[in-house]
């Protein structure tokens, strides 16, 4: 079916902390080199494919922002979308939810299937709690940071869980995204006065609770300074061994350093996919090769 | 720059060059925004200076009940021709109260059908009904007040008398108030159709201007439209409800004619003790009353007191004023108008 | 291949909510089909009433005030008192208002004084009318104002009820509506707008000529039918300061100032009067006029929203 081999799934040693993702010693973007050398990295047999996208097509209107794009994606790894803006990443991770639909000239096309279950089969409040998704930019709701976390496992459940049955997971949910030790003083304030870095993660921490499955990421560190996105960057690595994560970028050191694979778009079309060393170091059409070589982008 | 500035301070000030001169037009611009400031503060000299007599003679009493307002107001009114003996005395608390209780009434009918009408026309209307929904509520919000009194006077208020009000209950009360179709019930109930316009009007403009990504924020979390709309939508717009709860509250305080025409137009303090036909006795509520009482301006005491009534509504709609504008502050400061 | 592509759902269907989630989305429902009834009601009713009663004599003659209704005439002259107060009131109404929305926008400072103003035309749109109007009264009944109504003979005090103070009290009414109309098109103007006549060594009062007069005429236009829907369709004002005359009775025999100066009634205190609340009791000729009095509030309004919409359709500076 997919016309490449699945590539390697590497695997993060759980007891070694990721060593590749501390800041760069000039602190001006990381280079180039700064990209593979994880510690431990090897292949993973526990790669599972979750979801599977075949022939999809979405059009706004009369306009195609993404044409007939096949894709897997699997549990255990990181898959990054890679492209210039406009070529239709975002749409695509936006539908891998459903939330295309929330635009109402928009039409889709083609299969998606998670777990092998078509998407439209499935009930959209549930496909979303299990497919969850972050935005680029930190939309924290405005209440507090504890109401923020507890907020899909109260409006998800049809009976309102009681405040004490919500510590223990919103306190998990807020330790896997790394930012229970800033935030457990002060769950009752306003989730609007956290730095910009905070509320990204507290939105990560947000969809957590409701222990999603996949977890599409749509540029989530674009609008926040180093610090803030290496300490996401390693949340991501973290993260990929319980969740398939997707993440859209187009910050070509970002894919590098989080993703086991790497899909390149242009265009509405998925030009090339492959593991993040094929795709970097030995493209096979000319046009990733240009957009990685930095010629257009 | 600085010279042209300077040269502008020097020259001596050219007549009929007005608007032409920059510092000139804010001048006049500022002063005449300033006016509409020393208008407000007249109206307040003017209409208490004429209120002032009614207040004085009867001190805080003014305010509480005691004896018939009916009659009281008609011994005002048959006052004696000499200014030393003008009779003031007023217990005006039947007028104050039935004030209170349909603007109350129609205001808390108005705020949970407002919401949801304003829910329906911004998300869940089908667009084709939605579409509808705006020129409805704007029709609603233009029909003039006398055009809901007529409405309310010749085919509500017969079918009110014919339908609910039971003769013996008629019977009982009638040495004590007349019952006819108009009274409270009507009053509210036009009342609330009179001010759930704004309400929605603003209500609508606050929901669609709730930020959309908390709104795709809920939806990507797999909580249903409901509870998207009903927990960020409705939390966000809240300050814009309070605003419009607050003006409507407003408008329903001064409506005079629908409510002269529809109230009943006989001062009572309906009694809870009636049960569920307290809602059919009669009302004036202090609008109306200044209207129905219009012709009597120019007897001096009689006028005086009607200005103490007016003297009442403008603090209590200044403050509403206030209280609407500075609810919306925080809206505005989201960058939603 | 787009035609390949199928339009699925738009959104999560309510059946699968917890209960009481529908039965939140079905009052919802509830509520804006209440709210649709009503309005039908309403229009199909005063529809019905008013053109069964309206006969186009009544138009065009003299009420006459007799009660035997075949005899009492038309409501020529409450359509004239209505046309005339309107106009009187818009025209003191617009250039106030959007001299204030000037200044509010364009200068604003001191900003408390700013604010203050800002809040001053809430208090002026929030002020029932009833109040509005016995203020005019007070005012006008001074007797060094006696030449905007009368003074009758003997008495100490104006008769502060006329056309000119009706309009005065009026354009009071329509200010809040210019102001916040000429206030949200002046907003709209992006600032490089400003900027880029300033740049071209305009002053600041020759680009408010020049530059945003001419593109906030839409917001002006809109403001100014808002404004006369209410002065339109106000009563209280009316049955208080235009002296409640059946018919329009100029005092003097100035042409215009006699006018002005003089008493009369519009199609609201016709409509008032003519109801069982008011002495007239002629139901027939209360509908007839208060179908007049929809069509023309309902078509001004109708006509604001027209202007708002336009203004939308493409950007108002451009023009």
């Amino acid at each position: 079916m997919d016309p490449l081999m699945p590539p390697p799934v590497r695997r993060i040693s759980l007891d070694a902390p990721p060593t590749v993702v501390e800041p760069p010693a000039n602190g001006n973007g990381a280079g180039a080199g700064a990209g593979r050398a994880r510690a431990g990295a090897e292949p993973s047999p526990h790669a599972v494919e979750r979801m599977r996208c075949e022939g999809v097509t979405i059009a706004y209107g009369p306009k195609i922002a993404v044409n007939r794009v096949d894709l897997s994606i699997r549990q255990g790894e990181v898959l990054a979308l890679i492209g210039p803006s406009g070529c239709g990443k975002t749409t695509l991770l936006r539908s891998l939810n459903r939330l295309t639909e929330l635009t109402p000239s928009a039409a889709r096309g083609g299969r998606i299937a998670l777990d092998g279950e078509d998407l439209d089969a499935i009930e959209v409040t549930e496909l979303r709690t299990r497919v969850s998704m972050v935005f680029q930019q930190p939309n924290p709701f405005p209440m507090s940071v504890f109401d923020n976390v507890a907020y899909a496992l109260r409006e998800g459940a049809s009976r309102r869980p009681r405040k004490p049955a919500l510590a223990e997971p919103v306190e998990r949910a807020l330790r896997r995204a790394g930012l229970w030790d800033e935030v457990k003083d002060n769950l009752e304030h306003p989730a609007l006065r956290l730095s910009g870095g905070q509320q990204q993660r507290l939105c990560i921490a947000r969809s957590l609770a409701a222990q999603p499955e996949v977890l599409l990421m749509d540029e989530p560190c674009s609008a926040l300074d180093p610090v803030s996105t290496t300490t996401i960057e390693r949340l991501i690595l973290e993260l990929r061994e319980q969740i398939a994560v997707v993440i859209v970028t187009h910050n070509l050191q970002q894919a590098q350093r989080v993703a086991d694979r790497v899909a390149f778009m242009y265009l509405g079309e998925l030009v090339e996919q492959g593991t993040s060393d094929e795709i970097f170091r030995a493209p096979r059409a000319p046009r990733t090769r240009d957009y990685v070589g930095g010629a257009f982008g | 720059m600085r010279n042209a500035a300077l040269a502008a301070k020097l020259r001596p000030r050219a007549a009929g060059r007005r608007l032409t001169r920059p510092e000139r037009a804010e001048l006049w611009l500022g002063a005449l925004a300033v006016g509409l400031l020393a208008l407000i503060a007249g109206m307040l000299v003017f209409v208490f200076r004429q209120a002032w007599p009614s207040f004085a003679h009867n001190g805080l009493s003014w305010f509480l009940p005691g004896g018939n307002a009916n009659t009281q107001l008609a011994d005002v009114y048959h006052s004696p021709a000499d200014p030393a003996h003008y009779v003031y005395t007023l217990r005006a608390w039947p007028i104050l109260y039935g004030t209170l209780l349909s603007t109350g009434l129609a205001v808390l009918f108005a705020l949970p059908f407002s919401l949801l009408c304003a829910l329906f026309m911004v998300e869940f209307a089908p667009p084709g009904i939605a579409r509808l929904m705006t020129p409805t509520v704007r029709f609603l919000a233009a029909v003039p007040s006398v055009v809901y009194g007529l409405i309310g006077i010749l085919v509500l208020a017969p079918w009110i008398n014919d339908h609910l009000v039971s003769a013996s209950f008629k019977l009982d009360v009638k040495p004590i108030v007349p019952i006819g179709g108009g009274g409270l019930l009507l009053a509210t109930l036009i009342l609330t159709v009179m001010i759930v316009p704004i309400m929605i009007a603003i209500n609508a403009d606050a929901l669609r201007s709730v930020p959309r990504s908390w709104l795709e924020g809920s939806a990507a979390l797999g909580v249903n439209r409901w509870r998207t709309w009903w927990k960020i939508g409705v939390r966000t717009a809240r300050p814009a409800i309070a605003a419009g709860v607050v003006l409507a509250t407003a408008r329903a305080l001064g409506e005079a004619i629908m409510l002269a025409m529809v109230s009943g137009s006989f001062i009572f303090a309906p009694n809870p003790l009636d049960g569920l036909n307290m809602l059919l006795e009669p009302i004036q509520p202090l609008a109306a009353t200044i209207v129905v009482g219009a012709e009597g301006l120019s007897v001096k005491p009689y006028g005086q007191t009607l200005y103490a009534f007016a003297a009442v509504l403008l603090v209590s709609s200044m403050f509403l004023s206030i209280a609407g504008w500075a609810a919306r502050q925080p809206m505005r400061r989201h960058g939603v108008r | 291949m787009s035609a390949t592509a199928v339009r699925t759902r738009a959104r999560d269907s309510a059946s699968s909510w917890p209960l009481l989630d529908r039965v939140g989305l079905a009052c919802c429902w509830a509520a804006g089909l209440a709210l649709a009834a009503v309005a039908a009601a309403i229009v199909l009713y005063m529809g019905w009433k008013g053109i069964s009663q309206l006969k186009p004599s009544l138009l065009v003659t003299h009420p006459t005030g007799d009660v035997d209704q075949s005899k009492a005439g038309g409501f020529l002259d409450p359509l004239e008192g209505t046309l005339l107060l309107t106009g009187l009131g818009i025209l003191l109404a617009v250039p106030i208002g959007v001299a204030t929305a000037l200044w509010l926008v364009e200068y604003g400072r001191p900003a408390p004084l700013a604010r203050a103003v800002e809040s001053g035309v809430e208090i002026i749109a929030g002020a029932p009318s009833v109040v509005l109007a016995l203020f005019g009264l007070t005012v006008f009944s001074s007797s060094g104002l006696s030449f905007m109504s009368f003074r009758a003979s003997g008495a100490d005090e104006a008769f502060g009820r006329s056309f000119a103070i009706a309009g005065i009290v009026m354009s009071l009414i329509a200010l809040p509506s210019v102001v916040a109309a000429a206030r949200e098109a002046l907003m709209q103007i992006p600032n490089h707008v400003r900027e880029a006549s300033l740049a071209l060594g305009k002053t600041k009062a020759a680009t408010i000529r020049r530059v945003l007069l001419p593109s906030i005429r839409p917001g002006i236009a809109t403001g100014t039918t808002l404004g006369m829907g209410r002065i339109v369709g106000d009563t209280a004002i009316v049955v208080l300061l235009l002296g409640n005359t059946l018919l329009t009775e100029p005092q003097t025999d100035v042409p215009v100032l006699g006018l002005l100066r003089g008493t009369g009634s519009t199609l609201t205190s016709y409509v008032y009067n003519n109801s069982p609340a008011g002495e007239g009791n002629a139901p027939d000729k209360a509908y007839a006029a208060a179908f007049v009095l929809m069509v023309l509030v309902i078509g001004l309004n109708a006509l604001a929203a027209r202007i708002a919409r336009g203004r939308d359709g493409g950007p108002a500076w451009i023009r």
